[in-house]
């Protein structure tokens, strides 16, 4: 195991940023987000939670798939190129670092988003364990441990800076070349203690695992058509706050941009939330918010548990804390499955 | 992009209502008053049918500069389109201009269906203006960029 | 004062007044009240007005009032702006409503609570002017003022311009705060490129999730310009920025001069951009250029974008003033 000192981060950071790409959470104007890494950027590790999630690293928010040029009545078709080229994402939580799973079940199955496979490959994970987890935090309920990352490096805060160990191979590498910055020590004790402190404090919040054993595969018929889903939906706005700051929703569209002299096609994040999500030549297939938001919760907890035998929500919290009118995942599983932890 | 300011022209979206400016356009045309063909007309019925969209696309689409022309106030063909338009564009602005854009590429002038001067000189001053300030960045989408 | 709004919302729902009543319900923390509607009496014990009930209820009276029976609905002084407006543009039906007037005392911001340095919160209790916030790492104390929303430093007052009835805690004379514009005068003195890096560094961390617009009392149109599919821009995010400058100049100028600057949509952007400078500004200039106006004081009066006068300035203002 090795350790680096908080003095050394910043070299650290700019090391890797002169051989790769390295999307970190970096505050601007005092919010956080994941961003990619320039000189005078503000990096922020103390922050437990980005606005928007990691994912932005494999899939981001919206990008370029190809553009048309006309010129004298001739057609030009520039492509996007696929990312060729290794990059770190740096700094992600636990819970992030499992939500790469979930959007791995969707987009690296038959047929494979190649835009998404093409990043995954040239993306290296570092994640930093959760150092004083917050009350919106549940992802123990998805057997998550926010002491153990699963990364290509793991990460712990440890008295006077981060302990580091790499965990896969592309994690070793990295390792190997920023290792002079890097120095050997035996922090396995302070790691454990670390672990055990992040425990501790997951073991007095309220709802870091919350009974979902109303929820899974096969519960379709019993949750449908619930009572509860109009109560539960009644202050929806119909924003898409929870769905773009969550790491596992996965649902793009693709449009077309008319530029004047062609078209720039690009994909962009939708939300089941929007009134115009899926639409089709006959209309949409939910008319309501109720039925949008049933929609939601259903497909993280029963929908993709029957298709891929996981629940496709990492309880990250986000759209707890970020929801405009308080409603959220947890206020779902609360009323609909066990009000208690366990 | 490699030019200089000298050899670069701005181009200019000039909106003009049906009924007075662009008369005053066409008079402009006829008594063989010269301003740059980089001013690019566009017709409305009138001047209160241009909604702040209309200025904030040509920016986009690769105007450097957008005047709006309509018949003086009370002059107007439908009563009092112009009045209104008249607090829309000072609101709208004033806006910009709280958002850091240049006030020089945005310009309001009332030019009557008899102004074929005023017309030249406007659009000549206009875009004396806006080749000062150099081509429109803060109100650009990259993807309308030729080349 | 819970207890008493929960006997009164009882009382009138039994007594057939009213067929439904919009409020509060409880979270499952102090701080995640959500509205809700409540038919029966014993879901009314579910009810809550504390400092969290932050969400103006007004916009929601769009869809109630159009029920069967009268709904009873609860707003504090800035809520009954953005519901007078609503009364004015013909989207809430008055006869089908029944308004108590709430006293507020400035709601509470919990990411100001979590700014000042706690995390996982367990609880926080309102003890006149402090908060007892106990979390999993401690217990800390914090005046209220430093907690409550920006929204409410700069109160437009106690009074409420619209009521059937005035709960007991009301205070109708709570002066309004000073400094309103005080945020606006400040990036009116910047230079227009350090506004501009202001606002792109702003508007940039946009993701377009709608909050503000969807939250917005005075975006009531049932089909928004951002909601047409023939449009580049509709609802979802572009692949340039300028779409989101666009988006944000043109939704603050739709609601210019109807927009009775309640903060909605600063208190709900996940990203924290302060969304209110821009409804703000417009409301300046109005202010500047038409003569004092502010939204949803009256029913009946025109509204300053859809009025003019033959002397008003002329656009050139803008230039002149410097």
């Amino acid at each position: 195991m090795f350790k680096i000192t908080n003095d050394q981060m910043p070299k650290l950071l700019k090391a890797i940023a002169e051989t790769k790409d390295l999307f970190l959470p970096i505050n601007n104007n005092g919010v956080t987000n994941f961003g990619f890494y320039k000189e005078d950027c503000t990096p922020d590790l103390d922050t437990l939670r980005t606005v928007k999630s990691a994912k932005d690293a494999f899939f981001p928010q919206s990008e370029g798939l190809y553009a048309v040029t006309t010129e004298d009545g001739k057609f030009t078709i520039s492509e996007e190129e696929y990312c060729n080229k290794d990059f770190v994402v740096f700094g992600v939580r636990p819970c992030d670092v499992r939500s790469f799973v979930v959007l791995d079940k969707v987009f690296l199955s038959d047929p494979v988003d190649t835009y998404y496979a093409a990043r995954r490959e040239h993306g290296i994970v570092v994640s930093l364990a959760c150092h004083q987890p917050d009350e919106s935090c549940f992802c123990a309920t998805f057997d998550i441990d926010a002491a153990e990352p699963e990364a290509d490096v793991a990460m712990w805060n440890i008295e006077g800076g981060y302990a580091w160990e790499a965990k896969t191979e592309k994690g070793q590498a990295l390792t190997e070349s920023i290792k002079a910055l890097l120095e050997e020590a035996d922090v396995a004790k302070e790691v454990e203690t670390e672990k055990n402190c992040i425990r501790t404090i997951l073991s007095v919040l309220p709802n870091s695992k919350l009974d979902v054993s109303a929820f899974g595969a096969g519960k379709t018929d019993d949750l449908f058509n619930s009572p509860m889903w109009t109560e539960l939906s009644n202050a929806c706005l119909g924003c898409g706050t929870c769905t773009f700051s969550c790491p596992t929703c996965q649902c793009y569209d693709i449009k077309d941009f008319n530029t004047g002299h062609g078209v720039s096609r690009y994909r962009c994040w939708d939300s089941c939330m929007y009134h115009d999500f899926t639409l089709c030549a006959h209309g949409t297939n939910r008319q309501t918010q109720m039925q949008r938001f049933r929609q939601r919760f259903m497909h993280k907890l029963v929908y993709f548990p029957d298709r891929e035998g996981m629940f496709s929500c990492v309880g990250c919290g986000r759209c707890v804390d970020k929801c405009p009118q308080s409603l959220n995942i947890v206020k779902v599983i609360k009323r609909m499955g066990g009000n208690s932890n366990v | 992009m490699s030019m200089n300011n000298s050899e670069w022209k701005p181009k200019i979206v000039a909106f003009c209502c049906n009924w007075c400016s662009y008369a005053g356009a066409d008079l402009a045309g006829s008594s063989r008053l010269a301003y740059p063909a980089d001013v690019k007309i566009i017709r409305v019925p009138c001047s209160c049918r241009v909604n702040p969209m209309f200025i904030l696309r040509a920016f986009q689409k690769g105007a450097d500069g957008v005047i709006l022309c309509g018949c003086h106030p009370g002059d107007c063909h439908y009563s009092t389109g112009n009045y209104y338009a008249r607090r829309r564009m000072t609101t709208l602005f004033s806006m910009l201009d709280f958002l850091g854009v240049e006030k020089n590429r945005t310009h309001v002038e009332w030019v009557s269906a008899a102004e074929g001067v005023k017309f030249s000189a406007t659009m000549n001053k206009f875009i004396e203006q806006v080749r000062e300030l150099g081509p429109n960045v803060r109100l650009e989408d990259i993807r309308c960029k030729q080349n | 004062m819970q207890a008493e709004l929960i006997a009164r919302a009882k009382a009138l729902l039994a007594d057939g007044t009213v067929a439904r009543v919009l409020g509060w319900r409880k979270g499952d923390t102090d701080f995640n009240a959500e509205p809700a509607v409540f038919e029966t009496a014993e879901s009314l014990d579910e009810f809550v007005y504390d400092g969290f009930c932050g969400a103006n209820l007004s916009k929601y009276m769009i869809k109630n009032s159009k029920l069967e029976g009268k709904t009873l609905v609860f707003l504090k002084p800035c809520d009954t702006y953005s519901f007078n407006q609503l009364i004015k543009e013909n989207r809430i039906n008055r006869d089908n409503t029944y308004i108590i007037a709430v006293g507020c005392y400035g709601k509470l911001d919990i990411n100001k609570i979590k700014a000042a340095g706690n995390k996982a919160i367990l609880s926080v209790a309102e003890e006149g002017a402090t908060l007892k916030i106990h979390t999993a790492y401690g217990d800390a104390e914090m005046a209220r003022e430093e907690a409550v929303l920006d929204r409410c430093k700069v109160c437009k007052g106690g009074k409420h311009v619209v009521y059937d009835e005035l709960a007991s805690f009301v205070d109708e004379e709570k002066p309004a705060a000073e400094g309103r514009f005080d945020e606006v005068k400040k990036l009116e003195a910047m230079k227009p490129e350090e506004r501009f890096a202001f606002w792109q560094g702003e508007l940039s961390r946009c993701i377009r999730c709608n909050a503000c617009r969807n939250v917005c009392p005075a975006c009531s149109c049932i089909k928004c310009i951002f909601d047409n599919n023939n449009y580049d821009a509709a609802q979802k995010v572009n692949t340039s920025s300028f779409e989101e400058q666009m988006f944000h100049i043109i939704r603050a100028w739709h609601v210019a001069g109807r927009c009775t600057d309640c903060g909605e949509c600063s208190r709900v952007c996940p990203e924290n951009i302060p969304l209110h400078l821009l409804n703000r500004k417009f409301i300046s200039d109005i202010n500047e250029f038409y003569g004092e106006f502010q939204a949803g004081e009256d029913t009946t009066s025109r509204a300053p974008l859809t009025n003019f006068t033959t002397d008003d300035v002329e656009p050139s203002i803008v230039k002149e003033r410097g």
